[in-house]
């Protein structure tokens, strides 16, 4: 197949990216797809952490570029799930060290070699996000309910529209469907409404991002959670699959509980 | 909360949060200050003065929201059509 090359941006920090970088990488391996995660953020490097790879890291993408090594160096190989990489960013340099052109040739010289390439986007609208979008033919926008986020998710919509990426989906992250059937929180439609973008997830909160997190094994590799099953199904609609998207307004008005009912057929219908 | 807020139809924090943000998100989008507006608004005045008696009070003029772009929606009260001119022209 051809190389996809997707870009995870928020604006907002915080967020969920790397979370959402991690574990869409390692699903998608799991599926059978040779894929390659890449840590954009240069200087505050975390994916290597949220993937559980710092240990093995010997170099690293700004290596590449200046042609200190080979690209296979730098890649770390995932033992757990075959055929995940790791490239991962300097640690002591800065944003700077690379530019939107440089990081475009990398990407792209990871076409053919790779079924998906996942760049890790920093926070921010500056030269960090210009540059891990450059490379990227996709965008995912990953927004959590709340009006920071929202408002910074539009704005980066907005960038990436004026870049001509023309593929830019939305994740919602941290659903707290309680609190949205309370009146209390935005939920899934008000920000599909506000943003006006294509769904391609919802992301329940769930205490075991956490867990994993601290372990440095992204839940797509071992845990069945809520959070994990949702990672499943973005993985799956990336990968063309029709999966149909949780009736939002009942996820909202009567929580989770009723969903997994659903499921079981005592309604029928969708989960 | 959530039950009586719903039954008296009261503004939620759910609500004030969607309202606030579609309202904070035009002007994002638009990046039109209050000053070029009122701008805007003064010109309109007189350029629709040369063919009407409007009335200046009663003209809503704002940014509003259509999908992902900002359409600009005046209404402008008129009063009179101005229809001098012409007839003088007929003569």
């Amino acid at each position: 197949m051809e190389t996809r090359i997707i870009v995870v941006t928020s604006g907002k920090g915080g967020v969920g990216k790397t979370t959402v970088t991690a574990n869409l990488s390692a699903r998608l391996a799991m599926e059978g797809f040779k894929v390659v995660a890449i840590d954009a953020d240069i200087g505050l490097r975390n994916l290597d952490v949220v993937m559980g790879l710092e240990n093995r890291i010997v170099f690293n993408m700004i290596d590449v570029i200046e042609g200190a090594c080979k690209l296979p160096q730098a890649l770390v190989r995932d033992k757990r799930v075959e055929n995940l990489y790791l490239l991962p960013a300097a640690q002591t340099r800065t944003k700077d060290a690379v530019t939107s052109d440089q990081m475009k040739e990398l990407c792209d010289s990871l076409r053919g070699e790779f079924d998906f390439v996942l760049v890790d986007s920093p926070a921010g609208i500056e030269s960090g996000f210009r540059n891990a979008a450059a490379g990227a033919d996709e965008a995912l926008v990953v927004a959590t309910p709340e009006v920071s986020s929202v408002r910074d998710a539009d704005r980066i919509i907005g960038l990436l529209e004026s870049f001509g990426k023309t593929s830019i989906n939305l994740i919602v992250n941290r659903v707290r469907p309680e609190m949205v059937r309370s009146g209390k929180m935005l939920g899934v439609s008000d920000v599909m409404e506000i943003l006006a973008i294509d769904l391609i997830g919802i992301v329940p909160e769930d205490d075991s991002v956490v867990v994993s997190t601290n372990k440095g094994e992204p839940l797509a590799m071992t845990n069945v959670s809520p959070a994990s099953r949702a990672f499943e199904k973005i993985a799956g609609r990336i990968m063309g699959k029709d999966i149909p998207l949780q009736d939002i307004d009942d996820l909202e008005e009567k929580g989770f509980l009723v969903n997994f009912r659903k499921l079981f057929g005592r309604r029928g219908g969708r989960s | 909360m959530g039950f009586l807020d719903r039954f008296f139809r009261r503004e939620t924090p759910r609500k004030s949060a969607k309202e606030r943000l579609q309202l904070v998100l035009i002007h994002d989008r638009a990046d039109i200050s209050p000053g070029t507006m009122e701008l805007i608004r003064k010109d309109l005045i007189k350029v629709i003065s040369n063919y009407m008696v409007i009335s200046e009070e009663g003209i809503e003029m704002d940014l509003e929201r259509d999908g992902r772009s900002v359409a600009l929606v005046a209404s402008i009260p008129v009063l009179e059509v101005k229809r001098k001119r012409s007839r003088e022209g007929d003569k």
